[in-house]
C-alpha cells in the first residue's frame, strides 16, 4: 500500500508542475501588458516601468517562473487589483462557504440519487423504473440556474419561507445546496441503477436468493454493499463537478464563496485573483482524483498489483 | 447474407450494420419524439426572420412587462420586446454555439485521438495525459479560464466550450483506432505502401464516426447548457442579445411581478438540452444495445 501511495504521489508531481506552468503562462497569454493592467489606465510610462520592475516582469521568463513557484509555495499570491488586499485573504474569507455548500449538495445528491437508483434497479422495467429514469434524464438536462430562480420565486418571493440569498443560518443553505446537488443526484441515480443491475447478475446474489435470504436483505445487504465501491468512486469524482457547479449557483444565490469571487474577478479582470483561484481549483481536482484512487485501492486490493 | 465480414464479431449478423442501426433506432419512441422536436427547433431557428411575429430587439414602451396574451404568446419584457420572438431568435444563438463548439471539439479531438492511437508510443501517452488533465476539470471552470484570457462574449464562449469536448472525442477516437489498426484491410493498405495520413483519413476515420455521432448529440446538450450558464453569469452573450441564459439573468429582477420573463427562456433551455440528451441516449442504445444497462 505504501509503495502504491508513493508511486501515485510521484505520478501527481508532473501534473501539478504542468498546471503551474499553465497558470504562470496565463498572465503572459493575456492581451496587453500585465504591468499596465496593474498600474491602471491613468499611469504614466514611468509608473508602468516601475510596476514592471517591482513585479519582476522585466526579468527573463525562466527566472520569473522560479520566483512564481517560490512565492506560491510560501503562500504569496500577490495583491488583488480590485481591492488592493492580499489574494490569500480574499480567498481565505470565501473558502469555507463554498466547502460547506458542496458538502451539503453532495448529501442531497447521494440521498436522492441512491434512493432513485436503487428503486429503479429493483423495479426494473416497471413504472417506478421509467419514472426514476425520466427524473434522472430531466435532472441532467435541467439548467441549475433556472431551478435556483424557480425555487427562489416559490419559497422566497411567494411563500416567504426562505431567504432569497446570502449566507448565515441553515435556511440559507437549503435552496443553494439542493439546486447544486440535483444534477449530481441525477448522475448518481443512473449510475447506481446500472451498478445495481450489474451486481444482481452476480453468483453470490443468486446464491443468497436460492438459500432463501429475504429479498429486503438481498437488496440492502448483499447488493448495495457491493455496489458501494463504484458508487464511492463516483461520489469522489462528482465532487470536482460540484465545485465547478458552485460557480454558477453562487451567482444565483449571492453566496459569498470562491465561485462568485472567480466570476467577479473575471469581470473585473483581476488577474492575480484569477490566477490563484485557477491554481487552487486545479490542485483541488488533482487531490480529489488522488483520494478517489487511494480509496478505490483500499476497497479493492486487487488493483494494487496491476 | 451477401455481406462478407472480416470482423469475427460480425459472424451471424445478416443485415448491414446501417440498416440494423436504423431498425433499432426507429423503435426508440422517446428518441424519435426528441428528434422531431429538435428538427422543429432547428427549422424555427433558420426561419426566425420569417416566422418570429415581432422584431426581437424592437422596444415597445406602450406594452411593457405584459403577461402572455394572444398578441404576445410569451408576454413582453421590460422594454416591451416580444419574448416569444426573442426565444426563436435565441434558438439561433444556442444552436449555433452548440453545433460549432462541439464540431470544433470533435474535429480537434478525433484528430488527436486517431494520431495517438495510430502512432502509439510517446505520442499516445502525451495525448492521453493531456486528455486526463482536461477531463479532470469541470468544463465550466476551463471555460471561465479561457474567457478570462479571451474576454467575455458569445464567440469566445464557442472556443471556451469547445475545449472541454476535445478530450471526450480524443478518447473515443483513440479506442476505435486501436481496434481498427489491427484490421485486415488496414494491414493490407500498409503492405501495399499507402501513406499513414491516407490510411488514417480513408480507413480509420470512417470507423470512428458512429461513436462520434452518438457523443456529438450528447455533447451538444451539455455545451448549450454551459454556454447558457456562462451568459447567465455575465461572461457570455451580453444583454441586448436574445440569448436564453442572458434573458434569464435579465428577468430575475421581476420574479413575482412578471414570472414569464424567467419561465419561458428557462423552459427553452431545458427542453432543448433534454432533446439532445434523449436523442443521444436513443442513438447510443441503437448503436450498441449492450450498453443499455452499462
Amino acid at each position: 500500500m505504501l509503495s502504491f501511495l508513493i508511486k501515485r504521489l510521484l505520478g501527481t508531481a508532473p501534473v501539478v508542475l504542468m498546471v503551474m506552468i499553465a497558470v504562470f503562462a496565463f498572465v503572459h497569454l493575456l492581451p496587453g501588458d500585465p504591468a499596465r493592467l496593474v498600474a491602471g489606465p491613468e499611469a504614466t510610462a514611468q509608473d508602468v516601468a516601475a510596476v514592471r520592475a517591482s513585479l519582476g516582469l522585466d526579468k527573463p521568463l525562466p527566472q520569473q517562473f522560479v520566483t512564481y513557484v517560490s512565492n506560491t509555495l510560501q503562500g504569496d499570491f500577490g495583491t488583488s487589483l480590485r481591492t488592493r488586499r492580499p489574494v490569500v485573504e480574499e480567498i481565505g474569507m470565501r473558502l469555507m462557504p463554498t466547502v460547506w455548500l458542496t458538502l451539503f449538495a453532495m448529501l442531497w445528491a447521494v440521498a436522492i440519487g441512491l434512493l432513485i437508483g436503487v428503486v429503479s434497479a429493483v423495479r426494473r422495467g416497471r413504472w417506478q423504473d421509467y419514472g426514476g429514469m425520466i427524473l434522472a434524464v430531466s435532472g441532467i438536462s435541467f439548467p441549475p440556474f433556472w431551478l435556483g430562480l424557480l425555487l427562489i420565486n416559490l419559497f422566497s418571493v411567494r411563500l416567504g419561507w426562505l431567504p432569497t440569498g446570502g449566507y448565515g443560518t441553515w435556511q440559507h443553505f437549503l435552496m443553494p445546496s439542493f439546486t447544486l446537488g440535483l444534477g449530481v443526484a441525477a448522475v448518481m441515480a443512473r449510475f447506481t441503477r446500472s451498478a445495481f443491475i450489474e451486481i444482481a447478475r452476480e453468483d453470490y446474489v443468486r446464491t443468497a436468493r436460492a438459500k432463501g435470504v429475504p429479498e429486503r436483505r438481498v437488496i440492502w445487504h448483499h447488493s448495495l454493499r457491493n455496489a458501494l465501491i463504484p458508487i464511492i468512486t463516483m461520489v469522489g469524482l462528482q465532487f470536482g463537478f460540484l465545485l465547478g457547479g458552485s460557480i454558477v449557483i453562487e451567482a444565483v444565490f449571492a453566496w459569498p464563496g470562491v465561485g462568485r469571487l472567480l466570476v467577479d474577478s473575471v469581470s473585473y479582470r483581476d488577474y492575480p485573483v484569477i490566477q490563484a483561484l485557477v491554481l487552487m481549483f486545479s490542485i483541488q481536482f488533482i487531490l480529489i482524483n488522488l483520494l478517489v484512487d487511494v480509496l478505490y485501492v483500499l476497497a479493492n486490493p486487487e488493483i494494487r498489483y496491476q | 447474407m451477401s455481406d462478407i465480414s472480416t470482423n469475427p464479431g460480425d459472424i451471424g449478423k445478416t443485415r448491414k450494420p446501417l440498416a440494423e442501426f436504423w431498425r433499432r433506432f426507429l423503435r426508440q419512441k422517446v428518441a424519435l419524439v426528441a428528434l422531431a422536436f429538435l428538427v422543429l427547433l432547428i427549422a424555427a431557428a433558420i426561419l426566425a426572420p420569417w416566422i418570429a411575429p415581432y422584431d426581437p430587439s424592437a422596444p415597445d414602451y406602450m406594452n411593457v412587462l405584459q403577461g402572455p396574451s394572444a398578441a404576445h404568446w410569451a408576454g413582453t419584457d421590460t422594454y416591451g420586446r416580444d419574448i416569444f420572438s426573442r426565444i426563436i431568435w435565441g434558438a439561433r444563438i444556442s444552436l449555433t454555439v452548440g453545433f460549432l463548439s462541439v464540431s470544433l471539439g470533435a474535429l480537434g479531438g478525433v484528430g488527436l485521438g486517431i494520431i495517438a492511437g495510430y502512432y502509439g508510443r510517446w505520442i499516445d501517452s502525451a495525448v492521453m495525459r493531456l486528455c486526463d488533465l482536461l477531463l479532470a476539470f469541470p468544463g465550466i471552470l476551463l471555460a471561465i479560464a479561457v474567457i478570462a484570457i479571451l474576454g467575455p462574449g458569445i464567440t469566445n464562449v464557442i472556443y471556451a466550450v469547445a475545449i472541454f469536448s476535445i478530450p471526450v472525442f480524443a478518447r473515443l477516437a483513440r479506442g476505435t483506432t486501436l481496434q481498427l489498426k489491427r484490421a485486415v484491410y488496414v494491414d493490407a493498405a500498409r503492405a501495399v505502401g499507402v501513406a499513414d495520413g491516407t490510411i488514417m483519413l480513408r480507413h480509420i476515420l470512417p470507423g470512428t464516426l458512429p461513436n462520434v455521432i452518438v457523443y456529438f448529440s450528447m455533447r451538444i446538450g451539455t455545451s448549450i447548457l454551459t454556454a447558457a450558464a456562462l451568459s447567465f453569469i455575465g461572461l457570455g452573450a451580453q444583454p441586448p442579445s436574445p440569448e436564453w441564459g442572458a434573458m434569464l439573468a435579465d428577468g430575475r429582477t421581476y420574479m413575482g411581478v412578471a414570472d414569464h420573463l424567467t419561465l419561458f427562456p428557462g423552459l427553452a433551455i431545458f427542453l432543448t438540452v433534454l432533446g439532445f440528451n434523449l436523442l443521444g441516449d436513443g442513438l447510443r442504445d441503437a448503436l450498441d444495445p449492450k450498453l443499455r444497462n452499462g
